[in-house]
């Protein structure tokens, strides 16, 4: 199997789906000639024209809600949002109208887009190219939301969500996209939505993570195994919402600890939900306090390195959060 | 080959009535900012700053722009590129050099934000953030401000023409229109949003076309002229200050150099295409006009040049030999105390 970067197998998969489903189109800021501000449709403006392959006005609830149109009306399309900071003009046209058009219609009309999103910080980026949004989205019924950690994730999921019937949510970790390389085979796969991922196995607790923190999060495991004999479990998260609950579940039960990483705010962040389903659903197996790696409540991921390191959940950090509840 | 305008070669001066020394500062100004983002794309060729957005080019309208206003009286609610404009607000190339390096002691944000997100108070620059567009509904409700406070301070709004796609860009024009505004909404049009030419923003040819959906005046300028661009900036504040109204001015321009340091512009233009823009670049254009004027001389080019690099090469210094801040500086400030309310 060829190994590729994340964003390649992105990249990847939209070539793939272009190819399969003449519905399908993509639109979003400078996705055309310029094959996107990080390249992940390079060369699909030259094999697939203009015409799918659309340079949208810098206007982003219009990338959803043109989207949205024309989804409702048979076609296919993937929205690229340049910046997860930048999906805020959308966000009406997201919750109200996107998440809710099946069950207002009750299940005549449905929404069958894609929304891509790089997201997430460590890049240099500052308070508006850095963001993590996913909690926004996740708290409304009617998306679905999932967040890659890795190249073969990345390409079956994004192939899915183009096939789901619903409007699917990708959010991208940006820093990963040429960092994280991993294999992907030559024949047509997907990768199911709806379903997460034991990623390591072990006894002495779990930790659950997605995106760029999940490919943070197996260092520290490697960490702790190698320098204080702690044996991880790890779950990637994978998909957001619809939650795999059995899967979460089931490791919590085996090691009755978790910690859960995520780099958002904490205050109220996607690993809150996942705090409260656990200690609700397995409180008979809980061992530990279930603890939290994440962002500092503050409004945003600073420029200076200095600060943005402090606000950044790190290898080292997670080992350290590892270290400490495994002594609990 | 996108030229969707003609700027000649020559300086419109017609009704222009400044003095020879306003006339060199602003010739100094745009030479200050010009060395300055050079020296900043150099800083980052050496892998000693991690990001630049440059304002090359741009010096023109930006400067004419910025000289026309009552310095920190009229509020200026600025974009990523004006640097130059900021410059002549106040705003120091020190200041610019420790907010590339994000070092402790920048003035703007405590360097939280990337560069170029202009804010200072006593300047009259009011906060910039990066979603585009964003600033020119906010600028109507300074604009608004003034009006309810009966004052004859104008807002100064701008932006790329890009950005104008932006639903913000039309809900604050109609307030504007609306209410009669004291608001002038400067469109830098450079005819890239990144890569993105102007045609596929919109399918007018001019930016100011729009101005008549919102009744309000529209004014299409060269912007490589600083002079135009100076009396119609000057033209649009006496409308606004005597109740005339909001202005919608578009300054025609280009971006000679990538839309910033991530970016490769030879993926979507030709060489051909920036070769002969930079045929017409303001700092040149006017450079000639006040040497044909005898307003300026070779020795004088030389000493403003030498002042210049020598403000520049302390600004470097400064930022390289200050401090990075506090990590713990991440927490705070988030919310502002009762005394501030
Ligand atoms: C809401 C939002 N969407 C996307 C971006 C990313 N972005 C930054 S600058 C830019 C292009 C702006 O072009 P234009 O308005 O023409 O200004 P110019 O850079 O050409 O001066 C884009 C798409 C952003 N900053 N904000
Ligand atoms: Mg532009």
């Amino acid at each position: 199997m060829p190994e590729v970067t994340l964003i390649e197998a992105l990249r990847q998969a939209m070539d793939e789906e272009l190819e399969r489903d003449d519905r399908v189109f993509i639109t979003g800021e400078d996705v055309g000639q310029r094959g996107g501000v990080f390249r992940a449709t390079v060369g699909l403006f030259e094999k697939y024209g203009a015409e799918r392959v659309i340079d949208s006005p810098l206007a982003e609830l219009s990338i959803v809600a043109v989207g949205i149109g024309a989804a409702l009306a048979g076609m296919r399309p993937i929205c690229e949002i340049q910046f997860a900071d930048y999906i805020f003009p959308a966000f009406n046209q997201i919750v109200n109208e996107a998440a809710l058009v099946y069950y207002r219609t009750n299940g005549e009309y449905n929404v069958p887009m894609v929304i891509r999103a790089p997201y997430g910080g460590g890049i240099g980026g500052g308070l508006y190219h850095s963001q993590s949004v996913e909690a926004f989205f996740a708290h409304a019924p009617g998306l679905k939301i999932v967040i890659p950690s890795n190249p073969y994730d990345a390409k079956g999921l994004l192939k899915a969500a183009v096939r789901d019937p619903n409007p699917v949510m990708v959010f991208e970790p940006k820093k990963g996209y040429r960092l994280i390389r991993g294999e992907v085979p030559d024949h047509e796969y997907t990768v199911p939505i709806g379903l997460s991922e034991v990623t390591r196995k072990g006894d002495d607790l779990t930790v659950y993570a997605y995106g760029m923190m999940h490919y943070y999060t197996l260092q520290a495991a490697e960490m702790v195994a190698q320098q204080d004999g702690i044996q991880c479990e790890v779950v990637d998260i994978r998909t957001l919402v619809p939650l795999d609950k059995e899967t979460v579940l089931n490791s919590f039960k085996k090691t009755g600890k978790a910690l859960i990483v995520y780099e958002d705010n904490r205050f109220l962040g996607y690993g809150a939900e996942l705090a409260a389903i656990l200690s609700d659903e397995a409180f008979e197996y809980m061992d530990g306090p279930i603890r939290r790696l994440a962002g500092p409540d503050v409004p945003g991921v600073p420029f200076a390195h200095t600060m943005q390191d402090f606000f950044m959940p790190s290898p080292e950090k997670i080992a350290h959060a590892i270290r400490e509840l495994a002594a609990y | 080959m996108v030229t969707n305008l003609e700027t000649s070669q020559q300086i419109d001066d017609a009704g222009i009535d400044l003095e020879t020394k306003t006339l060199l500062e602003m010739y100094w100004q745009m030479v200050r900012a010009r060395r300055l983002d050079e020296r900043t794309w150099v800083l980052h060729r050496q892998g000693k700053i991690a990001f630049h957005i440059s304002g090359i080019g741009h010096e023109g309208v930006q400067v004419g722009a910025a000289m026309a206003l009552r310095r920190g009286y009229d509020y200026a609610h600025l974009y990523y590129r004006d640097l130059a404009f900021a410059l002549v607000l106040g705003y120091t190339p020190r200041e610019w050099m420790l907010s590339v390096f994000g070092k402790e002691g920048e003035p703007t944000s405590g360097a939280r934000q990337m560069p170029s997100h202009w804010s200072n108070k006593k300047q009259g620059i009011m906060p910039a953030s990066s979603p585009v567009a964003t600033q020119v509904p906010q600028a109507a409700g300074m604009a608004l401000a003034s009006k309810l406070r009966g004052e004859d301070r104008v807002t100064l709004v701008s932006l790329g023409e890009g950005s104008t796609s932006e639903g913000d860009f039309y809900e604050g024009l109609n307030w504007a229109g609306v209410h009669k505004l004291p608001m002038i909404c400067l469109v830098e049009n450079n005819i890239y949003a990144i890569s993105v030419p102007m045609h596929l923003q919109m399918a007018v040819p001019n930016v100011a076309d729009r101005a008549p959906m919102f009744g309000i005046e529209g004014v299409v300028v060269d912007g490589n002229d600083v002079l135009a661009s100076y009396r119609a900036i000057k033209e649009a504040l006496e409308r606004a200050r005597s109740g005339g109204g909001p202005t919608l001015v578009e300054a025609k321009t280009y971006r000679p150099v990538p839309h910033s340091s991530d970016d490769d512009d030879r993926t979507y233009r030709s060489r051909d295409e920036v070769e002969e823009w930079k045929k017409r670049d303001a700092i040149k254009r006017f450079e000639t006009y006040l040497l044909d004027k005898g307003i300026l001389s070779g020795d004088m080019i030389e000493e403003i040049e030498g002042r210049v690099r020598l403000e520049v090469d302390e600004a470097q210094a400064a930022a390289e030999a200050a401090p990075y801040p506090p990590a713990e500086n991440a927490l705070f400030p988030v919310y502002a105390p009762a005394d501030e309310a």
